[in-house]
């Protein structure tokens, strides 16, 4: 018996070994890397970083993944809850041996770990969402969300009665900090004596503590609640106060349907079937792309009936003038929580000075902690 | 007025915690120490959910979520007991095992909502009298039906493990299942019973969150409160009325951050966020400082039983 299982090993271990020569060899092969890509061997790997069923984030950058199989009849495939550790390394290359030739991850913190695999398989192209480093075969991409969200401030701004509106963030960084301050330009562009109360919750996701940080912002008089929060938890505290609410992500109308009025949400499909075509055709180049709503790729979900009277025809006059850049959302005159002039008249921030936001602007109510 | 609504959220957030430590209390007082707490409240959570979309009926809906606890509980129970694998190992294998079946019943449930019906069925009600205390009524007596039935499975719990036959075979079989065995009792029968049971009220938990907390279905609603259902469990000394008011301190801190940062206070929020284990280490400290016994747990716990081996 024994005898008959150690053959069987060392059997499989022999072809084992021949398959992976095979792959080697055509690992090889395939290194003049901006040659055209045939259909059938094209795969593409995502990674995200919550599970598909958050209704969220992971959840648009899926729905973006099926439109990519159903523009371009490709082989896509992914892993989900994928911690931003060590951890990112190994399913890169797994996906790699599996025969993945574009990969997309979909979070900051697997900027480090892609760039390292990278390196090290030069004929695989590399997408990271919301990062900044680059290389010939990995690209950074990220939407100007806060275009969406100051349109969202409108909506919020004239419906909230108490003018205090509170927002339910996840952390202290650039995208959510400067996200806040564009939805308080926002509000106080139609509503110049509203607060926005942030509150931190230092999660991405959990339901149940979100939905509680909303509820706190509740009892000190909130009546209208935004989030930068993965989950509907903060939509649910709203509808069951019978106030109102600003989703993120996606659509929520489903999950708050009394409350939710609308939400800034992404639409990566486009993007990504643009980029695997151009894999494809052979015509990729690395980039630092940060689509705007000209590019469809951010757009505020269409107002509910709950949003207030005359809110869309603001939310359309405004997203005209963001279109065609007559106004650019962070143009001065623009001052911090303590009144102080940050932004002088007639002036614009940079994109520099927006990624590395560590400031809020007047009207917020709420501490950075550095 | 702020104090009272910052308690009685407390005593919400505190709710699924409490049915998840009461399972484990009864799970380990029988000698089984079951780490698969998480998993077991993911499998209750999704299973309660998905029966009150399907029937629209709660009572079903908690008898599904107890069953699906249960069931994790069963297969938990065959491992160790019958089979007398690593109780350790076992458990958290649970845990993994929960997360999938919940993420795999879960698929087609993403972004649906508790009907109309079952959400007026779990509305807060006042209770006659107690509702009308001042400040205690408030905050413990005007909430949901659900967080009454945690009072008095508490209480139940208590007046069974400290006060019936029953209730001393099981403290039996926890602290010496020989002794227990010589006496006649069946230490696999209540080994099973109490896990099973124990298992059923951990599903509870996690209905209550799918149900009633984030009335809507989405994924890994628990966040890993199951594990601090099992550091509660130690901070309660397996006593079920102290994981009442544990559960309520424990659910008071997992809210507490968000009240405190509309004060400017100087502290971090990271260090509030840790109280909750920086309090759990304490109490480890001490209880193992004072030697009590009160705050070591049964002594069989987390050992398999061979007769043979007595």
């Amino acid at each position: 018996m024994k005898k008959v299982i150690s053959k069987l090993l060392v059997g499989v271990l022999a072809v084992s070994m021949m398959v992976s020569g095979c792959s080697t060899a055509k690992k090889l092969a395939n290194v003049d890397s901006n040659a055209p890509v045939a259909k059938e061997e094209m795969k593409v790997g995502f990674i995200y970083v919550g599970p598909i069923g958050d209704g969220g984030w992971t959840y648009a950058h899926n729905e973006a993944r099926l439109y990519v199989e159903e523009q371009l009849g490709v082989q896509t495939f992914y892993k989900e809850s994928v911690p931003e550790g060590p951890e990112v390394e190994k399913v890169l290359k797994d996906m790699i041996d599996q025969g993945a030739n574009v990969i997309f991850a979909t979070s900051f913190g697997y900027m480090d770990y892609v760039e390292k695999v990278a390196k090290q398989y030069p004929h695989i192209k590399f997408l990271h969402c919301s990062g900044y480093k680059t290389a010939d075969n990995m690209s950074n991409y990220f939407g100007r969300m806060y275009q969406a969200r100051y349109l969202s401030g409108i909506v919020a701004g004239m419906k909230t009665q108490s003018d205090t509106i509170g927002y339910v963030a996840a952390f202290e960084i650039p995208e959510v900090i400067r996200g806040i301050n564009a939805f308080t330009l926002g509000v106080r562009s139609v509503n110049p004596d509203a607060k926005v109360v942030v509150r931190w919750t230092h999660t991405w996701y959990d339901p149940a503590k979100e939905k509680e940080a909303a509820k706190a912002l509740l009892d000190e008089g909130a009546d209208v609640i935004a989030q930068h929060q993965d989950t509907a938890g903060p939509q649910q505290a709203a509808e069951e106060r019978g106030v109102w609410s600003v989703g993120y992500n996606t659509d929520m109308q489903a999950t708050a349907p009394q409350a939710y009025m609308t939400a800034p949400i992404w639409n990566w499909g486009p993007y990504y079937a643009q980029q695997v075509q151009a894999v494809m055709e052979g015509t990729w180049k690395s980039e630092s792309y940060w689509g705007s709503m000209n590019e469809e790729i951010v757009r505020l979900a269409p107002l509910t009936a709950i949003a207030p009277e005359g809110s869309k025809e603001k939310v359309a006059e405004m997203e005209g003038k963001i279109k065609d850049n007559s106004f650019t959302v962070f143009q001065g005159p623009i001052k911090d929580q303590n009144g102080e002039v940050k932004v002088e008249e007639g002036q614009q921030m940079t994109d520099g000075e927006m990624l590395s936001f560590d400031w809020f602007v007047e009207g917020v109510v709420g501490k950075i902690e550095k | 007025m702020a104090l009272i609504s910052f308690f009685a959220a407390a005593v919400v957030a505190g709710t699924p915690l409490l049915f998840a430590t009461l399972g484990e209390i009864l799970t380990e007082k029988s000698g089984n120490l079951n780490l698969g707490v998480e998993g077991m409240m993911l499998m209750g959570a999704v299973v309660g959910f998905q029966v009150g979309i399907m029937t629209q009926n709660p009572y079903l809906a908690l008898i599904g979520a107890m069953g699906a606890g249960g069931l994790g509980a069963i297969i938990y129970g065959f491992l160790t007991i019958t089979l007398r694998a690593n109780q350790v190992v076992t458990g958290l294998s649970l845990t993994i095992f929960g997360a999938g079946f919940a993420n795999y019943m879960g698929q087609k449930l993403i972004g649906q909502v508790v009907p109309e019906s079952m959400k007026i069925f779990f509305r807060p009600v006042s209770l006659p009298v107690l509702g009308d205390i001042p400040y205690i009524g408030a905050i413990f007596f005007r909430q949901d039906p659900f967080v009454y039935l945690g009072y008095i499975t508490a209480i139940v719990l208590g007046i069974y493990l400290y006060h019936t036959q029953y209730g001393l075979h099981v403290r039996v079989v926890g602290e010496n299942p020989g002794a227990a065995d010589a006496s006649g009792v069946s230490v696999s029968m209540y080994k099973y019973i109490h896990c099973v049971v124990g298992g059923a009220l951990c599903g509870l938990g996690g209905a209550y969150l799918s149900l009633v907390y984030v009335p809507a279905w989405q994924e890994n609603v628990t966040a890993g409160r199951g594990w601090i259902a099992v550091a509660l469990v130690i901070f309660a000394a397996w006593n079920p009325y102290k994981a009442l008011i544990g559960a309520c301190f424990f659910g008071g801190l997992d809210i507490v951050g968000f009240r405190l940062q509309a004060f400017d206070l100087k502290i971090s929020q990271y260090i509030i966020n840790m109280l909750p284990y920086i309090v759990t280490i304490c109490v480890l400290i001490i209880a193992s400082v004072r030697k009590s016994k009160e705050y070591g747990g049964p002594k069989g716990l987390g050992i398999p039983y061979f007769r043979e081996e007595r």
